[in-house]
């Protein structure tokens, strides 16, 4: 224990001595939750629409307004040939092109149909795919407002019709920061302990420190639990200010049981340090530890359920997602501050997660020598 | 009971079994100040690394203070001080943080040891708050000299600790060393530089993992067994090349300045040499019988 005390103590006097990693430990949450969940935004504005516009009845106006008025499409062209409005497609300025037919209300209202031209262009999977639907829903809104009008009022019901109206829970208007933010938090707690514990120990084998080190009694768990402690402290800390800046900025409070909250990334922390020490017991320089970690990093970010639905993923990448921390950690913390879970809905999460703390620290004990 | 004692010590490295230490031997007496002297490779720091518990061995074995060095490696690392050949002690902390840190783990205090490291700590004192990282090389070499000390081992390891250091620096260091002594501290010191060599009580020179004497240096130049001439003339080159030509030569080397050089016939004269040179066509010859240092003792082993 005392011994503990003393390593404790030189160690904090590092970190507070490394204006880097304070440095790291505060702007890094602050500046990625203010920067990442405005600019990560998933919903689709902007969509560059040209019209072709041969009609020019009080009906296409309407259409247009209606499209205009969503707020989703910026109208960018207006052209009278279909030929003129491709250009835009092809400079890769317009999104989308609506051409509208000569004679749209007359046929709209004596024969009761009529056809639209949309062109899409898929250069960008999503915005296309999106835009395209969104025009579709505004034209099919558009089509149930005309057969209002038209339709004499007996006839009305001739047509059954089966509209859908979906509620949504939890994040009931589809706040796509409520649903970043706490994955990008759970990102940041993962990089500051995974990162700052694997490299801090490279760093003292890089130095040689270590090499003092191994020649006095220290033993080996004293060492190891000298260099959890400190990260794991500043892991809370920087949670703990993520929380604060996404209730100061986006208003974000956990539904759920804030200790629970604390108590879950507790763990995880001890699981995310002991990948750290695992990868420092392999590595003997500082750039070995990097790399490594990154390429851990990069698998954890991209398959942990941030940006793409772990659900949607193929079978095999599932598999792989269940070895990934990180991926129970953005679904706890969106379970409890989105959802408001109690403790026996993330009892399976916890589970998993403290079994990854104690095999990876494990490892990590096991693969510390301090002889070669 | 000696407090080093190592027997056919053994150690490769890597897949190919490269001999780094081959079967060495030797023994430290009590409060004695034993050299390990040899080049750069020669399998110095292995030696300190088996010795200080931080390396296995791959065949014999050694104690320290009676401890084995792989099975009682923790008996060792509590009596034991070492000082690595690279500065190993924490940069961003201050002098007196390093020294503080250093007493508190092996369970002691500055206070407790301080007559051990006064000498050292009064030149250190200046700069106690300084960072460890920011202090020149000599300074470093003391402070690790304070921190190896601190815990008041009984045996000192200290691995090249002069290397990289200034000549005043390195004078300097050995007379702490000296002093130390007196506080019957065995050290065990190693050193590439062989002019360092006859400041220690006992010395093994040490090549290619094997050594090749051990012995008093005094002894051990007087054991060379030629006369020895330093012979100066001209351009250095030209007058190895012309010694090597000269039918009694055994052995002809630059040494500073002067070539050192053996003969074949014990009953050599300068004058005959002088003659031979002045007839090879040099001018301001200068030819003198000197005495071997450990330098020329290495050579001479080396050749055998």
């Amino acid at each position: 224990m005392r011994i503990i005390k003393f390593l404790l103590q030189k160690e904090f006097k590092q970190i507070f001595r490394n204006k880097s990693i304070l440095a790291m430990v505060i702007v890094m949450p602050v500046v990625q939750l203010l920067i990442l969940p405005l600019a990560a935004d998933y919903e689709v504005k902007n969509i560059n629409l040209v019209v072709v516009d041969a009609d020019h009845s009080p009906y296409s106006q309407r259409l247009l307004s209606k499209i205009t008025a969503s707020g989703y499409f910026k109208l960018t062209g207006f052209e009278q040939s279909f030929k003129e409005a491709f250009t835009f497609i092809e400079n890769d300025k317009a999104d989308l092109v609506l051409e509208i037919p000569a004679g749209f209300e007359r046929a709209l209202v004596r024969e009761g149909s009529q056809k639209l031209h949309i062109t899409v262009n898929a250069i960008n999977g999503v915005k296309a795919n999106l835009g395209g639907n969104y025009l579709v829903s505004i034209i099919r809104e558009f089509n149930n407002d005309i057969r209002i009008r038209i339709m004499p009022l007996g006839r009305f019901n001739a047509q059954p019709v089966l509209e859908t109206v979906s509620a949504n829970w939890f994040n009931p208007f589809l706040n796509y920061r409520l649903y970043m933010v706490p994955g990008i938090l759970a990102i940041l707690v993962t990089m500051i302990g995974g990162f700052l514990t694997a490299l801090n120990i490279v760093k003292e084998k890089e130095v040689g420190t270590i090499e003092q080190i191994n020649v006095t009694p220290i033993k080996k768990h004293h060492f190891i639990l000298g260099k959890l402690i400190p990260f794991w402290i500043l892991g809370n800390v920087v949670f703990s200010i993520g929380l604060l800046v996404s209730w100061l900025i986006y208003g974000i409070v956990p539904l759920g049981n804030i200790f629970l909250l604390f108590g879950f990334v507790a763990i995880y922390l001890l699981a995310v340090l002991g990948l750290g020490l695992l990868v420092s017991t392999f590595c003997d320089t500082q750039q070995q530890a990097m790399f490594i970690m990154f390429f851990f990093m990069m698998i954890f970010i991209l398959l942990g359920g941030l940006f793409t639905s772990v659900d949607s993923m193929p079978q095999w990448a599932q598999v792989i997602v269940g070895f990934n921390p990180v991926s129970y950690l953005i679904s706890v913390m969106r379970m409890i501050i989105l959802k408001g879970s109690e403790a026996q809905n993330i009892i399976r999460p916890l589970c998993i997660t403290a079994c990854f703390a104690i095999v990876l620290n494990s490892l990590a004990v096991l693969n510390y020598k301090k002889t070669s | 009971m000696q407090p080093v004692i190592v027997s056919q010590l053994k150690k490769t490295y890597g897949k190919e079994k490269s001999v780094a230490v081959n079967n060495i031997s030797f023994s430290v007496n009590r409060g004695e100040l034993f050299g390990l002297i040899g080049p750069d490779g020669a399998g110095k720091t292995s030696v300190f690394r088996m010795l200080t518990t931080l390396l296995i061995p791959d065949g014999g074995s050694a104690t320290v203070e009676g401890f084995d060095i792989v099975k009682d490696y923790s008996a060792i690392r509590n009596t034991v001080g070492y000082m690595p050949g690279k500065f190993s002690l924490y940069p961003d902390l201050t002098i007196q943080e390093n020294i503080h840190f250093f007493a508190t783990i092996f369970n002691t205090s500055i206070e407790e040891n301080y007559y051990l490291i006064k000498d050292i700590y009064v030149q250190l004192e200046r700069f106690k708050n300084r960072r460890a990282g920011k202090l020149s090389g000599g300074m470093k070499q003391k402070l690790a000299l304070c921190c190896a000390l601190i815990h008041k081992p009984t045996v000192l390891f200290l691995d090249e600790p002069t290397t990289g250091v200034d000549p005043v620096s390195r004078k300097e260091f050995w007379e702490m060393l000296r002093r130390l002594k007196e506080s019957n501290i065995t050290i065990v010191v190693s050193t590439p530089y062989m002019d360092e060599a006859s400041l220690c009580d006992r010395i093994a020179l040490i090549q290619n993992g094997s050594l090749l004497s051990i012995d008093a240096p005094q002894q051990i130049t007087a054991a060379y067994p030629d006369i020895l001439f330093a012979i100066r003339a001209g351009s250095m080159p030209l007058l190895l090349r012309s010694l090597g030509k000269y039918p009694k030569i055994k052995s002809a080397y630059a040494f500073g300045e002067y070539a050192h050089a053996s003969f074949n016939d014990a009953a050599i004269q300068s004058e005959e040499i002088h003659h031979y040179l002045k007839g090879e066509g040099f001018n301001d010859i200068a030819v003198k019988k000197t005495e071997p240092t450990i330098e020329d003792c290495f050579i001479h082993l080396l050749k055998n």
